[in-house]
């Protein structure tokens, strides 16, 4: 009992992250229509710039704490700065071409993105500590037999994306903004008819998506280290959405729940039998499925064709 | 000093409220849809724009609006002005904060949105409290009551009637001098339409609202206009008084009479006419 409660929880946690990236993939396909690829190498460049930042201030500070709260304001900034430059140099010009092109300059934007995250930042392994415990705790220990285990910093990461994804759902609904937001979502056109700036939201939701990122390079890099293979686990999130649905933001968050506990409760109760390794394919294949039955996904929106 | 600003406030006064100059449009670089189109809408009026489907109504609506961009259309020759200024190269959201707002062909009400969502979205240009907003809200419900009552509908399930009274609402959120209408007729059973009109020409009179606007259905829109061009082929073939127009006999001939055999064009319609007036 205690066992398969610490699976599942962990498969809860790992999810949040899935659903926080599988957000930033949302929101830019929502808003403009952009598959965008380059939503791994956002959570890299984050996760760099964050490591790089927080190393310089902590020591320019001289405290840990402030270093790393003023590291992260930069950081915000710093990708703020990536959704205004890409709005400015590739989306603009590409309004209302094809979907693969955009995909193409999505593609293009990645290679950039790594490539001069390096060269900015450097190439080799960093950390992030941003000072989260890392003793384990036991809960529960007089319900069930052994009670049971979990990681603080895992439990600070869940709350930190739950927290973050619950504020956004809250700004979509309830802001102008966030209606704007919704409003190109839906249509473009009449949404410039009614004088909203498409370049403006455009950089709104590739800044969201970019500290979405930002958020989930911290989680991710203080466990694995900030290296290239970050932008890899952003992957993730592609079944993520496959699952949940490209247009959906509920679908998002619980297609990443449901793969995060997924891989981790079948690796650890099917993984025996053949052999293990579950948890590597296990998104992929669910994703599959769902291509072959079900590819609007769980919450993908029906078109509303009535005129 | 004076005598200059005064000058300048006479020769404001004496331009043309909307003006169209000789506009051309090209979509694609390549495809040549207006061929010189020139009209004036004057404050205060409602101007018709007619002509069958493909003549170039909305492509010239959307070249005020400045809309075009989004379809890969350019203004290439001509020019737009309102009150006295060049707005041709203004974007849509230049334009609304101006004053000028277009309720495109289709409605494009945001179908995801509730009814009073897409009224708020309206506003956006607007920098106003939240007060000012709920009485604007108030306003729209005013002339439009059954939007009242769908207010948190989803406006994608809403009738097509209730789905044009929602884009107009929303233009008029963003408080428009000057509203371009498109086809607000289109697909809806005829006394819906009579009511969309009855309060177009309540906003035209009550909150001086100018009007311009396309459609197919000539006859209703002359019976509220002031005003009427007729375009065929990307050109302005006629133009008159709304009253004059509708007396026409060519204009009746040619938008009543075309029972069965489909509809010719307008110049064919004339010249079939001259030639029948010269035979006989
Ligand atoms: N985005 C576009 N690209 C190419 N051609 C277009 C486009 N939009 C309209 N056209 C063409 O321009 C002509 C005029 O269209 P339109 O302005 O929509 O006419 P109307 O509103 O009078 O029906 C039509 O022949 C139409 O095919
Ligand atoms: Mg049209």
């Amino acid at each position: 009992m205690g066992f398969f409660l610490e699976t599942f929880l962990g498969g809860l946690m790992t999810g949040l992250l899935y659903a926080l990236i599988g957000l930033g993939f949302v929101l830019i396909f929502k808003a403009s229509g952009v598959f965008n690829f380059a939503q791994g190498a956002m959570v890299l460049v984050a996760a760099l710039a964050m490591a790089r930042f927080s190393g310089w201030a902590t020591e320019a500070l001289g405290s840990m704490v402030l270093g790393n709260v003023l590291a992260f304001l930069m950081s915000v900034a710093f990708m703020i700065a990536v959704a205004i430059v890409i709005e400015r140099l590739v989306l603009r010009h590409l309004v209302n071409q094809e979907l693969t092109t955009l995909l193409m300059a999505t593609l293009g934007i990645t290679y950039v993105l790594d490539g001069l995250g390096q060269m900015v930042f450097g190439s080799s392994v960093y950390t992030i500590d941003v000072g989260m415990p890392k003793e384990p705790l036991f809960l529960f220990e007089g319900v069930f037999e052994g009670g049971m285990l979990i990681n603080p910093d895992d439990l600070i990461a869940a709350g930190v994306a739950a927290t973050l994804v619950a504020t956004l759902a809250l700004l979509f609904q309830y802001t102008k903004v966030g209606r704007a937001l919704r409003a190109v979502a839906d249509d473009h056109q009449a949404a410039q008819s009614v004088g909203i700036p498409l370049g403006r939201i455009w950089v709104v939701v590739w800044a969201v998506a970019g500290i979405v990122a930002l958020v989930a390079g911290i989680v991710w890099g203080s466990k694995l280290g900030v290296q290239f293979s970050l932008s890899t686990v952003a992957l993730r999130a592609l079944p993520v959405v496959i699952l949940g649905g490209l247009t959906s933001v509920p679908g998002a968050i619980i297609g990443g729940l449901i793969i995060g506990v997924g891989e981790k409760v079948s690796e650890v109760y099917l993984g025996p039998f053949v052999g293990g390794g579950i948890e590597v394919w296990f998104a992929y294949v669910l994703a599959l499925v769902f291509l072959l039955f079900r590819p609007e996904g769980l919450f993908g929106e029906k078109h509303i064709d009535r005129v | 000093m004076t005598m200059n600003t005064a000058t300048e406030a006479a020769a404001q006064a004496a331009a043309p409220y909307l003006s169209i100059n000789n506009v051309e449009v090209i979509y694609n670089h390549v495809i040549l849809v207006l061929k010189g189109v020139s009209l004036q809408v004057e404050q205060g009026s409602i101007v018709a724009l007619l002509g069958a489907n493909g003549a170039g109504k909305s492509t010239t609506l959307k070249s005020i609006s400045n809309l075009l961009h989004a379809e890969r259309g350019d203004v290439t020759k001509g020019s737009i002005e309102f009150k006295g200024a060049r707005i041709d190269q203004m974007t849509p959201n230049e334009l609304v904060r101006r004053g000028v707002i277009q309720v495109m062909e289709g409605r494009h009400c945001f179908g995801h949105l509730s009814i009073e969502e897409n009224l708020l979205t309206g506003a956006y240009t607007r920098k106003i409290s939240r007060g000012e907003l709920n009485a604007n809200l108030e306003k729209v419900y005013h002339y439009f009551p059954r939007l009242k009552t769908r207010r948190s509908s989803q406006a994608g399930y809403t009738s097509g009637g209730e789905q044009q009274m929602c884009a107009i609402g929303r233009a008029l959120m963003a408080k428009p001098e000057m509203i371009l209408l498109d086809e607000p007729s289109m697909g809806l059973a005829p006394q819906i339409v009579e009511e969309i009109f009855e309060i177009v020409k309540d906003l035209n009179t009550k909150e001086k609202v100018s009007f311009l606007l396309a459609e197919q259905n000539t006859m209703v829109a002359l019976r509220y206009a002031d005003f009427g061009y007729i375009m065929e082929n990307g050109r302005i073939v006629m133009e008159g008084e709304a009253k004059e127009l509708a007396a026409n006999e060519d204009v009746k001939e040619f938008y009543l009479g075309l029972a069965g055999e489909g509809r010719k064009s307008f110049r064919e319609v004339k010249h079939y006419r001259r030639r029948k007036r010269w035979l006989s």
